[in-house]
């Protein structure tokens, strides 16, 4: 844990400035452009960026506030921007670890070398309730498990004052934030025409078309013309926006549970011309709720037969069922094992020391310094349930500390990283407010393929460390240029 | 395409044309109520309102009296009427809401501009309005949906079911309005008209944008038989029932599937009254029976279209 002091500096990195003042050289033109642009100006095309989102209808349900009230996420009109030979040290890094964590799960599912090798403790992965021994044995197109993954990057600063990205978690499930990642851009283009005049900004508009690309490498053995289609739980679900958004630029139908059936394994979609086959479902739709045969019977959301069907070879899940498993908190230390097993390299990717509580030794340790750190749930998600030591009350940790001492395997604590900050938009001007960073990386086929950066979440709230849009978070458009 | 996709366009479109309707009834009884003589306490006018659009005992359970701007807020605001205009539209907003990544970024946010509009609007605002411009607020949200549909959408089947809301809502909209308004103005024996019936049949055209069409078409001085004529059997008028009918059919032939024979042919049968109907046969046999008659056809012509293309009700 000698890292933690580093990681935890009294002044985070900040992605414009040094620790002089200095703007740093790849900020330069966006200040100048800044210097000689009336605030005016910008308040004004806060406010157009506002009532666009609105009319267009960009919003984002939240669950727990009141009849799941639709919301726009706050959008940062300050671009967070990356040097292009710092991106592509990431993207290795993001390419290495995504390659990792598939064949892990190919492992796993299958001869379980890994275990057998002794590098990760087989309880740990056996007895998760995010392992599923429904994927036993059973074999996927390509050997891929994560076609799509949202990789959490931070950044802290280091002891000599440089920033250092850390690998924050993994999301292999349904990870989301590409929407905004795209309107984000389309946005700043149509707002400031002039400043990507200044810059010469990577391109991220061809997602969707990797994405469909990507599904459509992955379809069943045979299949010559796939049909793909997004699988969403409805208009109701915090992420509809983008599952609509997604499937129209892809040009594939978004389809509800409702619309699909299985008949001698095959999947089909009731269409106004009669059913019609399905091979490759992009599904949005946890685990849990795919097939009521399977998993949770009373799911009104997915389909009954799916999981036959699809371990028959006759359907393409993506991502697949049971990838859970590799983006558990409590399996997140081992990443960089399955790294040096799997790839035979050395992880280019940095993770953020974390202590397991079911460990007597670092249950001890994290009790002893609950206030300078952050403990999560091992299943938590979103930012719900947990505790960030250093904004926390003395009642909330000793409430947290009964939490923990009642089942201690279910957390596991991390160093309070102090995230970079970007100056961001707010009443009183420019302030700094802390970041991430989440790339999405697509896996199908031969390659594995990613737009340039990624979708930056801000944490609005002075101070705050949590970016999520369930707690407040906003967003900014990410541009890697040169 | 989805049968539950083209469910919610179909209903997308009976909502918006059923708001844009209903208002074209407002507009027409408010302005008859402007009239000198009529003193705007014409209660026959207000029930008839509420008669078309099968609302009277809804109306009744509120203990508003029958006026004029309570009949108005009824219609065109009340939350729990799920015909107001403002349900209409609301349904509208959600059919397009769940559907969106099938419609152009335009038809979307058209649709949803409206909602957002309407949504705050409450009596009292209302009052403080001109509520012609209210009317006419919501019939040209309807025409630039359209106008939007029209020249954004490409046009394939997901289209063709928008157009088949329409006018499916549309036909049974002009039918009940005729109907009702009929039966408030029986005609007299020797077929002209009173000037006050001038102005009411006058009214009844204008609110479906046709008095100057009938000028155009028979140049001749408004006669019931001939609204009826116009409204029913021409089928180059846009809200005729032989003009909506004509659409449905050919639409019907465009996305037939195995299993849609039925509906087609109730639309065939129902085309074939209309287009070989004559006038005079309509008025000897009643136009009252023959017009509830049609509202019977053509709602069954909508429940074999849920049958045939959409999500069947209760599944």
């Amino acid at each position: 844990m000698s890292a933690e002091h580093d990681m935890t500096a009294a002044k985070p990195y900040d992605e414009m400035h040094a620790a002089d003042g200095t703007v740093r050289a790849h900020y330069q033109p966006y200040a100048d452009w800044l210097e000689r642009t009336a605030h005016e100006c910008i308040a004004r095309k806060r406010k157009e960026a506002d009532l666009a989102f609105h009319r267009v209808g960009i919003t984002f349900n939240v669950y727990g506030a009141e009849g799941g009230k639709e919301r726009l996420i706050p959008f940062d009109l300050l671009p967070r921007i990356i040097p292009g030979d710092e991106w592509r040290g990431l993207e290795a890094g993001l390419r290495q670890r995504v390659r990792a964590l598939n064949a892990f799960l190919a492992d796993i599912y299958h001869e379980r070398e890994i275990l057998r090798a002794g590098r990760i403790p087989a309880a740990q992965v056996l007895d998760n309730a995010q392992f599923r021994p429904e994927m036993q044995g059973v074999d996927v197109p390509g050997g891929l498990y994560a076609m799509i993954a949202g990789i959490d990057l931070v950044r802290a600063a280091g002891a000599d004052g440089k920033g250092e990205y850390y690998v924050l978690e993994d999301n292999l499930r349904v990870p989301s934030g590409v929407s905004y990642l795209l309107e984000n851009r389309k946005m700043m283009m149509r707002l400031f025409p002039d400043l990507f005049s200044r810059y010469d900004v990577h391109p991220v508009e061809h997602y969707p078309d990797l994405l469909l690309e990507t599904l459509r490498a992955v379809a069943p053995a045979g299949v010559l013309d796939p049909t793909a289609v997004l699988l969403t739980p409805g208009a109701f679900n915090s992420a509809y926006f983008e599952h609509s958004f997604l499937a129209q630029q892809m040009g594939i139908e978004l389809v509800e549970g409702q619309d699909l059936f299985v008949k001698d394994d095959t999947v089909f979609m009731r269409t106004t011309q009669g059913p019609k086959r399905v091979d490759v479902i992009y599904r949005r739709l946890d685990d849990d709720f795919l097939d009521p045969e399977v998993f949770r019977p009373d799911s009104m959301l997915g389909v009954p037969g799916l999981m036959s069907a699809y371990r028959a070879g006759r359907v393409t899940l993506a991502n697949a069922v049971g990838t859970g498993v590799a983006d558990d908190k409590s399996i997140y230390p081992y990443v960089p094992e399955m790294v040096r097993f799997y790839l035979g390299e050395e992880p280019i990717l940095n993770n953020v020391p974390t202590w397991m509580l079911r460990e007597p030794e670092d249950l001890a340790y994290t009790l002893a310094h609950l206030p300078e750190l952050v403990v999560k749930e091992v299943h938590g998600a979103g930012g719900y349930g947990m505790l960030v030591g250093p904004a926390a009350s003395k009642a909330e940790i000793e409430d947290f500390r009964q939490r923990i001492l009642a089942a201690p395997e279910k957390y596991i604590a991390q160093p309070t990283l102090s995230l970079s900050t970007c100056p961001t938009f707010v009443d009183a001007g420019i302030a700094p407010r802390h970041i991430d960073l989440r790339p999405f990386v697509l896996s199908g086929g031969k390659e594995i393929r990613m737009v340039p950066g990624g979708l930056t979440r801000v944490a609005m709230k002075e101070g705050s460390l949590v970016v999520n849009s369930s707690q407040g978070g906003g967003t900014k458009d990410t541009w890697v240029v040169g | 395409m989805l049968s539950r996709t083209a469910d919610h366009l179909y209903w997308m479109a009976r909502y918006t044309e059923r708001a844009e309707n209903t208002v074209r009834m407002l507009d027409v009884s408010y302005r008859m109520s402007l009239l000198s003589g009529t003193n705007g306490g014409d209660t026959d006018s207000w029930s008839a309102i509420l008669d078309i659009s099968e609302l009277s005992e809804a109306f009744a359970r509120t203990g508003r009296p029958l006026t004029a701007r309570d009949v108005i807020e009824f219609v065109a605001l009340d939350r729990d009427n799920l015909s107001s205009v403002w349900n209409c539209l609301r349904a509208a907003r959600e059919n397009a809401h769940a559907v969106r990544g099938t419609l152009t970024a335009e038809m979307w946010e058209t649709t949803n501009a409206t909602w957002l509009e309407i949504r705050d609007m409450t009596p009292e605002k209302l009052q403080g309005m001109d509520l012609g411009e209210f009317f006419e607020w919501v019939k040209f949200r309807s025409h630039l949906l359209r106008g939007v549909t029209f020249g954004t959408m490409l046009h394939d089947d997901a289209f063709k079911f928008v157009r088949l809301g329409t006018y499916l809502e549309r036909a049974d909209n002009t039918a009940r309005l005729l109907d009702v308004k009929y039966h408030s103005l029986l005609p007299r024996a020797d077929g002209l008209t009173s000037s006050t019936d001038f102005y009411q049949w006058g009214a009844l055209l204008r609110s479906v944008s046709a008095f100057e069409t009938y000028r155009h078409v028979y140049r001749d001085v408004i006669t019931p038989y001939k609204v009826a004529e116009l409204l029913i059997l021409n089928h180059a008028m846009p809200r005729s029932l032989h003009a909506c009918v004509d659409a449905i059919n050919d639409i019907l032939g465009d996305i037939a599937n195995l299993h849609s024979a039925e509906a087609a042919r109730q639309a065939g049968e129902l085309h074939a009254t209309l287009h070989y109907g004559r006038m005079d046969d309509i008025f000897a046999a009643g136009l009252h029976p023959w017009l509830e008659r049609f509202l019977v056809r053509i709602n069954r012509l909508g429940d074999s279209i849920g049958e045939h293309f959409l999500v069947p009700v209760a599944a």
